[in-house]
């Protein structure tokens, strides 16, 4: 799992050495994403394929259409998330460590924002329908709500990517694998929620 | 093994075999069988006779090694070859998919089918009353079958007459059963459906289309009246006892839709859709305790008197 | 050619020293449950899997004597029925595919000239997990909870209204679990073989093994996540109401299908692809040639990986979908033969020019040969949606995919077995044992299997746990019960075969067969580092080529000799270039930890204890953070301007 994030990393005299092609922790997270990606599709297949099924009014009677402002608000919170880790990951690429810092901390706070966005939402939702309430509620709660874990896990990541940066010592122009693959994580993150936005909000009213 | 299974498809004995057909679909698929058994045994023997060669040729200690790349080789009978013979049988398949798919018309006699665990109900659409296990049909024929479960999935597989169709929880199905033969035919459920899997069979019965009515007729009107008094203390021992709660018996009080319909029970071709016999052993056996016969069903053990048991017997056996 | 001399050692005593002290492990208790040595970790996939496969093994003995006889009562029903999901499950699951991750284990490295897998100590999380998924779903067992639903677990049937109990919730969870340890198994596998291959190893000379291991590692990646999503969405309708498959609320029933076998189908190329490699590792030893055709090879390995994705439908034709999606998965049903008819006669080609040592290893590829294709002949008729309606779930289908399974993934593993014996345990098996034991096995299997088609066209149902004397099915039935109890004892001569070997055998040369690969240029067993000198390869036969092997001789260039720590090579995705030395984890408790976390969490959600599942959970979140948390570095090393 993340643990494709060891090795590659050496302890000493490889100081002299720059990184040179990919790192094994690289294809490692990637093929991580590249199964996760297949897993959201897995789900939002299911929720055409269960769409598709059931007829012609979706959600089912009793449920009303999802409304677009807050997920678009959610939208413009968590896409942009990206743009600071993209800007702290060129940072520490330099060995600026300060820039790593910041532009962790600004996104922390925006994927906060954005769950506390989903939070409110679910409040609202859950008066209205449950998960146990058909299986449209099913769908929706499991795919937001699975999608809103992996930002949490995101969030731990970089919470943890920061920490360790606090310390010092852990990264810097030499050494910043592990920034590069928290960051694919999180942009992989981002784009599922592109495509939940689509699924969930907007295919309905198509 | 060719020869064995040669020899094979005519001792199935009494199975209901696939290569024995009686009706029009399982006929195209028998005919499809042969044309992919030969040309499956004429692959293998390519097969067979390159590696016989290679180890009696190619065993030998002054065999020389030749090292070359014959591709061309390789490609012609690993892929040139067999996308020709694929081919050809696709085409076949389909041409047997198409048919199998062509259905009866709108006019055609429809007899519904309703999967339960571990039994099959049988109705036809207009017709008041309900069997099991047992369906007819006209001989000559297209007659569409419409499948329902009331349950979990369970499959209508008849293999002298049709290949499957599955019953889909929450949708409707549709096969069709044909056949110029009269007889009878088992068919038995061939999707895995819990416990009592293993007897979920049934009897397609393939009649002239006079006996036929009669089937519909009898199975529009109410169950035989008891002739004997021990038929109708067994009749009054089915109404009041718990018998009624769950089985229907048309024309009297009892009319539970849980079990099987009744009515006609005694005539039917075994108990517990293809667990024993029909007689009055294996009946009694049943009343008393069917989980000793068909363990996991869901007919309770019945505190039935000993002296009112061979009255229901009597009673239930009347029922034809 | 070949020689059977040990490997020259190019590398200095001193040099020898030091990589015994970075790589070695003194035997104790503390090393067995810390150690990330990937030959060791093979080693315990391979024990285990042959111990699930054991267990499934007596399973099946169980149901063929309950069938040996019409209306038997050996069984009951629900013991029947939850045996016979067992061995479907452990044998798919916990059997098949872990057993070649085992050979994936010891050999890639050794084949790529690599001294550890890319991740050595995930590797080991992956050995722990697969060992406590597998206990956790044969747990169940004896408390009568075992999975009972067959190995595809059709929804309506495992649902909570028509299954209550534990049983569907071990398997859901149970395969979940697994799901952990195949994902980061493959995931090492693909990222091992494209980066850590010994310099000069471009693409075109990789193994044909290691190519079907990375294939089957992306066909992983691609394909379980459905069997992930279909688990737990069963998982979730049954504890906490949801409605995925219930029609009455808007869900599928068929929805639990489609995915399953998005799922299903790629796996069945999962278990044999591996398989077909062994069998393409085998043969050049006992021809005294490559394989013929290697970019056939390849290509078709690539392509069986990419069309086995757009088959699935054809595991539902008789479910009664539009005839139009019928013809185009029959379509693409059949077309997925060809690939591997493609290999099927490379190697006979293969066989047909080179010089046949007819060893023990080679029978069995020749029973897999045979074998296989009466396994894909009936599988192509498969592809045809009129015959496999009339076949489907009927004794014919369990014929087919036992010859496709058996034949096509049981022999090879055999083959494998007494060839890499030698390399693994350093010691020779006893020719004749195993010649008996290919001959039981191979009959067993035939006698078995063979009538199987006959009863399954005959009309007998799968999944039955008794019949009736009049459906006429009762005299192959005893043929195949006879047959399997000379199957299973063929099996358990190859067990005796393997222990007599360890305890008694001859101790093995580095090279007994004149293999062509890596894996035989040096110890058997391998040092804990696999390889003093990192070889420079040449060729597509490293082993058979003499630069390839002096380049591990003396006057080696030390940056392949890495002794100054536990470091290997990285070297470019397609051509194999230098890139720079990386540095190895040592042995570790974390992965031990992570697992048995995990196997909290999993527990505790099967007994709806959750507030100990949300215990676990943030114990395996805080063991990940440990377990990868950054060495501390000054700061000039690390590189920080500001």
């Amino acid at each position: 799992m993340s643990g494709s994030m060891t090795a590659a990393t050496g302890t000493e005299a490889l100081t002299t050495e720059m990184p040179v092609g990919r790192s094994t922790g690289w294809w490692g997270m990637v093929m991580f994403v590249a199964t996760e990606a297949t897993l959201f599709a897995c789900l939002l297949g299911s929720y055409f394929y269960l769409r598709f099924q059931y007829g012609p009014t979706w959600p089912p009677p009793g449920i009303t259409e999802p409304t677009l402002l807050r997920p678009l608000v959610m939208t413009a919170v968590l896409l942009p998330s990206s743009l600071p880790v993209i800007w702290a990951e060129h940072g520490i690429r330099r060995g600026e460590r300060w820039r790593l810092r910041a532009g962790l901390a600004t996104t922390l706070v925006l994927g906060a924002t954005f769950l506390a966005l989903q939070a409110s939402e679910y409040t609202e939702k859950l008066r209205e329908f449950t998960m146990t309430t058909n299986a449209y509620g099913s769908l929706f709660y499991v795919i937001t709500g699975f999608h809103g874990l992996h930002v949490l896990i995101g969030l731990t990541m970089i919470s943890w990517l920061l920490a360790a940066s606090l310390r010092g010592g852990s990264f810097g122009s030499h050494r910043h694998d592990r920034v590069r693959n928290v960051a694919i994580y999180w942009h992989f993150v981002d784009v599922v929620w592109a495509a939940i936005l689509f699924t969930i909000y907007l295919s309905p009213r198509l | 093994m060719l020869g064995g299974v040669l020899a094979l498809t005519g001792c199935a004995g009494g199975a209901p075999s696939a290569l024995d057909p009686a009706g029009t679909g399982a006929g195209r698929v028998a005919d499809l069988w042969w044309v992919l058994f030969w040309i499956s045994m004429a692959v293998f023997a390519e097969v067979m006779v390159l590696l016989v060669w290679a180890l009696v040729f190619r065993r030998r200690r002054d065999a020389r090694v030749r090292h070359g790349q014959p591709l061309r080789f390789v490609a012609i009978a690993g892929a040139g070859i067999p996308l020709v013979i694929l081919v050809t049988v696709y085409a076949l398949g389909l041409r047997d998919l198409v048919a199998l798919g062509d259905g009866p018309g709108p006019e055609a006699t429809t007899i519904e089918v309703t999967g339960h665990r571990w039994w099959w109900e049988v109705r036809v659409p207009g017709v008041a009353g309900a069997t099991a296990n047992e369906l007819h049909i006209p001989v000559g024929e297209k007659v569409r079958i419409r499948l329902r479960t009331a349950d979990v999935l369970h499959s209508f597989w008849v293999p002298q007459l049709m290949p499957k169709t599955d019953l889909i929880a929450g949708e409707v199905r549709e096969t069709w059963l044909q056949t110029d033969r009269a007889g009878t035919y088992r068919g038995q459920c061939a999707e895995y459906c819990g416990t009592q899997h293993a007897h979920m069979a049934f009897l397609v019965v393939a009649e002239p289309r006079r006996e036929f009515d009669a089937w519909l007729s009898q199975l529009g009107s109410p169950a035989a009246r008891p002739q004997t008094d021990a038929q109708r203390r067994g009749q009054e021992a089915f109404e009041q006892g718990s018998c009624a709660g769950c089985h229907t018996i048309r024309g009297t009080g009892a009319d539970g839709r849980i079990g099987p319909d009744l009515s006609d029970v005694g005539s039917r071709w075994s108990i517990g859709a293809g667990a024993v016999s029909n007689d009055g052993g294996h009946l009694g056996g049943w009343i008393a305790n069917s989980q000793t016969v068909k363990p996991g069903n869901f007919m309770p053990p019945q505190p039935v008197d000993a002296q009112r048991l061979p009255d229901l017997i009597a009673y239930l056996q009347s029922l034809t | 050619m070949s020689t059977t001399a040990a490997p020259a050692p190019g590398a200095s005593r001193g040099d020898l020293a030091r990589l015994e002290r970075h790589w070695g492990e003194t035997p104790s208790v503390r090393s067995w449950l810390t150690t990330v040595d990937h030959k060791r970790i093979g080693r315990r996939y391979l024990v285990t899997a042959g111990l699930f496969f054991a267990l499934a093994g007596l399973s099946a003995l169980a149901m063929r004597t309950q069938l040996a006889r019409p209306e038997a009562g050996m069984l009951s029903p629900e013991e029947y029925n939850q045996l016979f999901t067992m061995h479907g499950t452990t044998m798919i699951f916990l059997f098949a595919t872990p057993m070649l991750f085992g050979f994936g284990n010891v050999l890639v490295p050794l084949m790529i000239g690599s001294r550890d897998m890319a991740f050595p100590k995930l590797n080991a999380l992956g050995y722990w997990v697969f060992l406590f998924s597998g206990l956790f779903m044969w747990a169940s067992l004896p408390f009568g909870a075992a999975p009972n639903n067959g190995w595809f677990a059709y929804v309506p049937l495992s649902d909570e209204q028509h299954n209550p109990g534990l049983h569907m919730d071990v398997y859901s969870l149970g395969l979940l679990f697994l799901g952990v340890a195949t994902t980061a198994g493959s995931i090492n596998f693909i990222v091992t073989a494209l980066k850590l291959r010994a310099p000069g190893m471009s693409l075109n000379r990789v193994p044909l093994f290691v190519w079907a291991i990375v294939a089957t590692g992306f066909m992983v990646i691609f394909a379980l996540p459905a069997l992930n999503v279909d688990n737990a969405m069963l998982f979730l309708d049954r504890r906490f109401g949801t409605h995925f498959f219930d029609p009455e609320a808007g869900g599928n029933v068929l929805l639990w299908q489609h995915l399953f076998w998005i799922f299903g189908h790629p796996d069945v190329y999962i278990i044999v692809m591996p398989a077909l490699g062994i069998v393409s590792a085998v043969l050049p030893a006992f021809t005294r040639r490559g394989v013929v055709g290697y970019p056939l090879v390849v290509l078709a390995i690539v392509s069986i990986s990419i069309i086995s994705f757009g088959v699935w439908v054809h595991h539902m034709f008789a479910t009664g979908l539009p005839q139009l999606s019928y013809s185009f998965f029959s379509a693409a049903s059949t077309i997925i033969t060809i690939p591997s008819g493609i290999q099927i006669f490379a190697w006979l080609a293969t066989m047909m020019l080179g010089r046949l040592v007819l060893r023990v290893p080679l029978l069995f590829v020749i029973g897999f040969i045979v074998t296989f294709v009466l396994g894909g002949l009936t599988g192509a008729m498969f592809a045809l949606t009129a015959f496999d309606q009339q076949v489907t779930d009927s004794y014919f289908v369990v014929a087919h995919f036992h010859y496709v399974l058996i034949g096509g993934a049981v022999f090879p593993m055999l083959a494998g077995i007494y060839f890499w014996l030698p390399k693994i345990t350093g010691r020779m098996y006893h020719e004749g044992l195993g010649r008996w034991a290919f001959w039981l096995v191979f009959v067993g299997m035939h006698v078995t299997f063979f009538p199987m088609h006959l009863y399954g066209l005959f009309g007998m149902p799968r999944r039955v746990y008794t019949y009736r004397s009049e459906a006429g099915w009762d005299g192959w039935n005893l043929v195949s019960t006879v047959g399997s109890y000379v199957l299973a004892l063929g099996l358990l001569l190859v067990l005796v075969g393997v222990v007599h070997a360890i305890r008694r055998g001859r101790p093995a040369p580095p090279d007994p067969w004149g293999g062509d690969t890596l894996d035989w240029s040096t110890d058997s067993p391998p040092k804990p580092y696999n390889f003093p000198v990192l070889p420079r390869v040449r060729s597509l036969h490293p082993n058979w080529d003499g630069p390839s092997r002096e380049s591990m001789a003396t006057g080696a260039e030390p940056d392949r000799v890495l002794a100054d720590g536990r470091r290997t090579l990285r070297t470019s995705e397609l051509d194999g270039r230098r890139e720079r030395a990386v540095e190895m984890p040592e042995p570790s408790f974390q992965p031990l930890v992570l697992a048995l976390a995990m196997l909290t969490f999993f527990t505790a959600l099967l007994l709806a204890w959750y507030p100990v599942a949300a215990g676990a959970a943030a114990t395996v979140a805080v063991t990940l953070a440990v377990w990868l948390w950054p060495p501390r570095r000054p700061d000039t090393e690390v590189g920080v301007s500001a």
